[in-house]
């Protein structure tokens, strides 16, 4: 496992402005834990975030999604329709229906899914690829998507999922 | 220390450091968390509590009796405490008592939409709503202030996107303790007629005080931008209206009731226009005319119905109606592996009048299993039971969840044997209160705080209920449980069937998944109407099974009439896993 020398990182989005990222999938596919990284990395970097989602009957195999918002100062919970900076989607079904909050200029990171499936052996790990296609895109720092990752899988193989994070940052073949 | 809390914990964390010494509840989503939350610290004694009647009694009682209390649940868990909340008005507390109320706007995981505002005035208690999960933090301890200097509840209201909304907060991590003496006073707690009326004339006195608090509070601000445009707003409405007119002035409302009178004409004189923007009831827009505020514009009534979201903002200020969008989101389904599955496949082949209740296996009336019937409020299993065999006769069937039956459903067994119903109730013992989060109740020997404890044993309950027969069966053996239902109904007797397979996510062992012989296969789909989520139709019209996801329950190997699903030679046909419990 060796690494590749770091990518300049495209910021699409200026570090005072909110950004938007909304997860969707279903119940049981890592959604909420994904989003609770990206909230925990932001939190790190120094964000104000807002973190919303459903719970209760909605996990029994139903629509989950997840709306974070990160920047100097969030107001309300849920991405506005037509704002949302990123789409991460968990289930092509469910990308389709969440097309119309991303704004005219958001990126869909639907089209990395299937990369994923391919490169990703675990299914467990699929949520931490993810996240790390979406980190060459968001102002937060490799430390704390790092520290994140500690925190939110401190008891679920963080070192399983720093690898696929990587893989995802397409810094680890 | 910084903490990325909901609304839910960041409201007991605010408790906890105000000196916090009891808090009783019964789960229910979205407030759940409250009391989970609370139950992990050593010095709190934190119980789930039989149901929300009893939580918001014993609570009271502590407070009362001198120690901080806090009593939590959602917004239909409130409806079972009405009788003790409608008089605790009247006795007021001693030490604080706060009563947080989690609505859910939109019905994620409720059976209606209500505003529990409305409780509050009805209740004559004061209210306090939190925006965000900050808020939540910071009002616990003014909660308590108000509740102890006016020697009332205060209740705090959450909805869904406050209570399950996360945000990063800096919290103290002190905490203050200050126990008060309990007195005996007979005027005071014993709510006999002259007492009451009392306390009554007492009571009206206090909220004309309170009404001087909510106009003088911070709690209700008055943010001036433009004079052009104003809100009045409160909870999660406050921050979708900052989000969509940033430079707008608004009448922030996080004490709702007693309503800020002299605050809200001070407002509207100042601004041009003015909008009101509430989720649900017509709350603060009844205030408003009840104060001849007529420049206040309110919300078409149709988004008295879901919850709003911030892009509705302009649509409302427009006075425009919602737009009604079809739900497209997946249904959620029973997991695999589920034993409520098992039971309703043998009461969909017996035809039977199913009464239904509160938990995953209202999910029994999705098609295309479609084999429950009705689904009211917590105990109708029961109840509804009752009222339908009374009115139709036989094949009718009830059915209720371990949690629920203990909730709710025991008054109504008493009912059904005293009134000499006759028929079959079935529990659904899981072993756990599982769609919320798999909380223990008193059938699984285990409390909140996660200590081992005195177990309620349901067959002996049933039976001094009045039950003429208690079976007990794995629901897995589903032939025996079809043959068991179909010999009760036919008893003039009044039977309870407890069908006992704990739930898939706290049982999580399993076994191989069936085997699928495509030779034998006729394309009946018959195993694909068990509504297994690992059981799927492939690209060629044959039968998949994900070995991840599938237990090796074998529910869809009982539908298979032409033996196109073999049970896998790792378990001979009559062996049952390990893990099932025996028949009593």
């Amino acid at each position: 496992m060796k690494r590749t020398v770091p990518k300049v990182l495209k910021r699409t989005v200026p570090k005072v402005l909110t950004t938007n990222v909304l997860f969707c999938g279903t119940g049981g596919q890592g959604v909420l834990s994904a989003a609770e990284v990206l909230s925990w990395a932001a939190i790190y970097d120094g964000y104000h975030v807002k973190k919303s989602e459903v719970h209760g009957m909605a996990q029994r195999g139903g629509s989950v999604e997840s709306h974070v918002r990160f920047g100097a100062r969030v107001y309300s919970p849920l991405i506005p329709e037509g704002t949302a900076d990123y789409l991460v989607s968990f289930l092509k079904d469910e990308s389709l229906r969440m097309r119309p909050m991303l704004r005219s200029r958001g990126v869909d990171l639907t089209t990395d899914l299937e990369k994923a499936h391919g490169t990703i052996e675990e299914k467990k790990f699929l949520n931490s690829y993810l996240l790390g296609v979406l980190s060459r895109h968001v102002p937060i720092s490799e430390a704390s998507w790092f520290l994140a990752i500690d925190t939110v899988f401190a008891k679920k193989n963080p070192q399983g999922n720093k690898d696929a994070f990587l893989r995802g940052r397409g810094e680890m073949k | 220390m910084m903490k990325f809390l909901s609304g839910d914990e960041a409201v007991a964390q605010g408790a906890y450091e105000a000196g916090l010494q009891f808090a009783a509840s019964y789960p229910g989503t979205p407030a759940t968390e409250v009391l989970e939350y609370l139950a992990k610290f050593a010095d709190v004694d934190a119980q789930w509590s039989v149901n929300e009647k009893v939580a918001f009694e014993v609570a009271l009682a502590s407070a009362i009796a001198g120690k901080r209390s806090l009593y939590s649940s959602k917004h239909v868990g409130l409806n079972v405490a009405m009788d003790p909340l409608m008089t605790s008005a009247y006795t007021g507390v001693n030490a604080g008592f706060i009563v947080v109320v989690a609505d859910d706007p939109g019905i994620h995981s409720s059976q209606n939409e209500q505003d529990t505002r409305i409780f509050s005035r009805a209740a004559k208690i004061p209210m306090l709503e939190p925006a965000n999960p900050l808020e939540c933090y910071q009002y616990a301890p003014i909660a308590f202030k108000i509740s102890e200097d006016f020697d009332t509840p205060v209740m705090i209201r959450l909805t869904t996107r406050v209570a399950h909304t996360k945000e990063n907060i800096s919290t103290a991590g002190t905490r203050n303790i200050a126990q008060r003496d309990f007195k005996i006073d007979a005027a005071k707690y014993v709510m006999v007629p002259g007492n009451a009326y009392r306390k009554h004339l007492a009571l009206e006195a206090k909220l004309l005080r309170l009404k001087e608090y909510s106009n003088r509070t911070l709690l209700n601000s008055i943010e001036l931008n433009r004079r052009s445009i104003g809100f009045i707003a409160s909870g999660v409405s406050y921050l979708y209206v900052k989000e969509m007119y940033p430079e707008a002035s608004v009448l922030k409302l996080g004490m709702p009731f007693p309503f800020p009178d002299k605050k809200a004409k001070e407002f509207a004189s100042g601004v041009k226009r003015l909008f009101v923007v509430e989720e649900l009831e017509p709350f603060i827009e009844e205030e408003l005319v009840r104060l001849g505020i007529r420049k206040a514009k309110a919300k078409d009534p149709s988004f008295r119905i879901g919850e709003l979201r911030p892009e509705f903002m302009p649509r409302i200020v427009a006075g425009k109606k919602k737009i009604e969008a079809e739900p497209t989101s997946r249904k959620p389904v029973l997991c695999p592996g589920c034993p409520h599955r098992a039971v309703f496949i043998a009461l969909k082949s017996l035809k039977a009048t199913v009464a239904g209740d509160i938990g995953c296996y209202t999910l029994g009336a999705l098609p295309p299993l479609g084999a429950l019937h009705s689904c009211l409020c917590m105990g109708t299993g029961v109840t509804f039971f009752d009222g339908f065999s009374r009115a139709l006769g036989n094949n009718v069937v009830g059915v209720i969840g371990d949690s629920t039956f203990v909730h709710s459903g025991i008054t109504g067994l008493v009912n059904a044997a005293y009134n000499r119903t006759k028929g079959v109730i079935i529990i659904l013992d899981n072993s756990t209160t599982a769609m919320t989060g798999s909380q223990p109740h008193p059938a699984t020997g285990m409390t909140a705080k996660g200590t081992q404890t005195k177990k309620l044993i349901l067959e002996d309950l049933c039976k001094a209920c009045g039950a003429d027969h208690v079976d007990v069966i794995d629901p897995f053996r589903i032939s025996e449980l079809k043959a068991l239902i179909k010999q009760r109904l036919n008893e003039a007797s009044l039977s309870i069937i407890i069908a006992r397979s704990p739930c898939r996510l706290i049982e999580r062992s399993r076994s191989e998944a069936p085997h699928f012989d495509a030779s034998k296969c006729k394309k009946c789909y018959q195993c694909l109407a068990v509504n297994c989520p690992a059981i799927f139709k492939t690209q060629d019209g044959l039968i998949g099974i994900n070995a991840q996801t599938c237990t090796g329950c074998d529910v869809c190997v009982s539908a298979c009439s032409f033996g196109a699903l073999i049970k896998p030679k790792s378990r001979s046909p009559d062996q049952k896993p390990e893990n099932r419990p025996q028949d009593l």
